[in-house]
């Protein structure tokens, strides 16, 4: 127990300082729920690359949180949806009934390349499309996978902090 | 009912509403600090209920009566407890309801109601949590009332406001071996009834660890917000029950503007500094295997047990 506090002294805060607020315009949907925003992440069918990337967005380096965001276990509990990943035969209706789970107003986050276009997977036999076919998005963050500044700087596009 | 009775009974149920997510909002900080985070700050608490409040209200498909009550009863018993406990003032404004049985008995209904919603939900998660809440509660409850119990067999009354007033007039009681061990036991039990580490976990994501946050899965929007400050104002009201069985200085006597000004000061100190070193304290516990609660509880209940014992032979 002293080595963990002694541990905790010597690390003292590992949080980068926070960087320019986005440039991009908060979506309408978004600006009503004054800075809290929940996220239900959902891997529709991903490599986990995104997985990595998403942990450490709200690990203590990149700390989401501080701009109001929050991972959460429930739909129901949710504001916004991230979801991960091409859109697989079998996760297009789970994703959809998550998609209605959800109480409005509500978002939809497209995190990575995947997400977007299909990536890699485009045209690959099990994979039924981009989630933009299959549920409405509000917003999508590129790369493969998205940096952990590029999921933080769409976090604070919605939480508008 | 006197005049000290009513300032309380009005003053109470809105200061701890009004403060318990900020009192959430504090430990949360104080968590991510020692983390080496930044930390939402204090209002985020009151942001997320801002924006449940707001947002559109679902009743599950097959969901009855008893999930859609639920949080009303939560709220309704929590208050009830924050009005007549005596917090800010020595008096209450309802006195037969300041009774140690009818307190413990009405923080159970609050959990019972959770608990029911939680079956009733016909979900696998929620009837997971409801079964394991049940089991905690099963042994929190006894510990409870014998722990108080303790308090109040010197006093000859199990009365809270007198328990209060008597330790106020002596204070030499608070470090006497009933006053200790009855304050370990009740530290236990208020950590494993509030669902925090090293019980319960209430920043899992997790559903197979969860025990609080399983029966809740559920709910959303404004229901969830009566949820959330339902489980805040029953954190703030628990640790202000600790803080003034054992420490009640600080707390009105008088219905003067001061000392009730002093009074609510008094509370909110002891309150945030209790969450404070409670979420200092998750930092360095991780979280129990279920099967072993059920053998830190019934440690506890010994510790209750031998508090009763001391107040007879030593008293």
């Amino acid at each position: 127990m002293l080595r963990l506090w002694r541990k905790i002294r010597r690390a003292g805060r590992v949080a980068e300082p926070a960087p320019p607020p986005p440039a991009d315009e908060q979506p309408a949907v978004a600006a009503g729920l004054g800075g809290s925003v929940q996220f239900r992440h959902l891997d529709a069918g991903s490599c986990n690359g995104c997985e990595v990337e998403i942990a450490s967005a709200f690990g203590p380096v990149y700390d989401a949180e501080r701009y109001g965001a929050r991972l959460v276990a429930s739909p129901r509990h949710a504001d916004a949806l991230l979801v991960t990943g091409p859109v697989t035969r079998n996760m297009a209706e789970p994703l959809r009934r998550t998609y209605e789970a959800v109480p409005a107003p509500k978002l939809v986050v497209a995190v990575g390349d995947c997400a977007r276009d299909c990536g890699v997977f485009a045209g690959a036999y099990g994979v039924a499309g981009a989630v933009r076919d299959v549920v409405p998005v509000d917003l999508e963050i590129t790369g493969c996978p998205p940096r952990p500044e590029a999921i933080v700087e769409a976090v604070r596009v919605l939480t508008g902090r | 009912m006197s005049a000290l009775g009513v300032v309380g009974g009005v003053l109470q149920p809105l200061l701890v509403a009004a403060g318990a997510p900020l009192l959430v909002g504090v430990t949360r900080q104080v968590r991510a600090r020692l983390e080496g985070r930044a930390g939402p700050g204090v209002g985020q608490p009151w942001r997320d209920l801002r924006k449940l409040l707001r947002k559109e209200a679902i009743t599950p498909r097959g969901t009855s009566e008893v999930f859609r009550l639920a949080p009303l009863v939560l709220v309704a018993t929590t208050l009830v407890v924050a009005v007549v406990v005596p917090f800010v003032t020595t008096d209450s404004a309802l006195d037969p309801v300041a009774d140690l049985f009818a307190v413990v008995a009405l923080l159970a209904l609050g959990t019972v109601a959770v608990a029911l919603a939680g079956l009733d939900t016909g979900t696998a998660f929620g009837g997971m949590g409801a079964s394991r809440e049940m089991t905690i509660i099963a042994l929190v409850e006894p510990t409870l009332l014998v722990a108080i119990f303790a308090l109040s067999v010197r006093v000859g009354s199990t009365n809270l406001a007198s328990i209060v007033a008597s330790t106020l007039h002596d204070p030499a009681r608070v470090i006497s071996p009933v006053s200790l061990l009855a304050a370990v036991a009740l530290i236990v039990v208020i950590v494993a009834e509030t669902g925090r580490l090293p019980v319960d976990n209430p920043a899992t994501h997790l559903e197979l660890t969860m025990v609080h946050e399983a029966m809740v899965l559920e709910y959303a929007g404004p229901d969830l917000a009566l949820v959330e400050l339902a489980s805040a104002m029953r954190l703030t009201v628990f640790l202000g029950l600790l803080a003034n069985l054992f420490l009640p200085w600080g707390i009105a006597t008088t219905a003067t503007a001061l000392a009730v000004l002093g009074g609510v000061l008094a509370f909110a100190l002891k309150v945030t500094l209790l969450g404070a070193v409670l979420a200092v304290g998750e930092v360095f516990l991780a979280k129990l295997r279920l099967f072993r609660v059920p053998e830190l509880l019934a440690g506890s209940f010994l510790l209750a047990l031998l508090a009763v014992a001391a107040s007879f032979f030593l008293a």
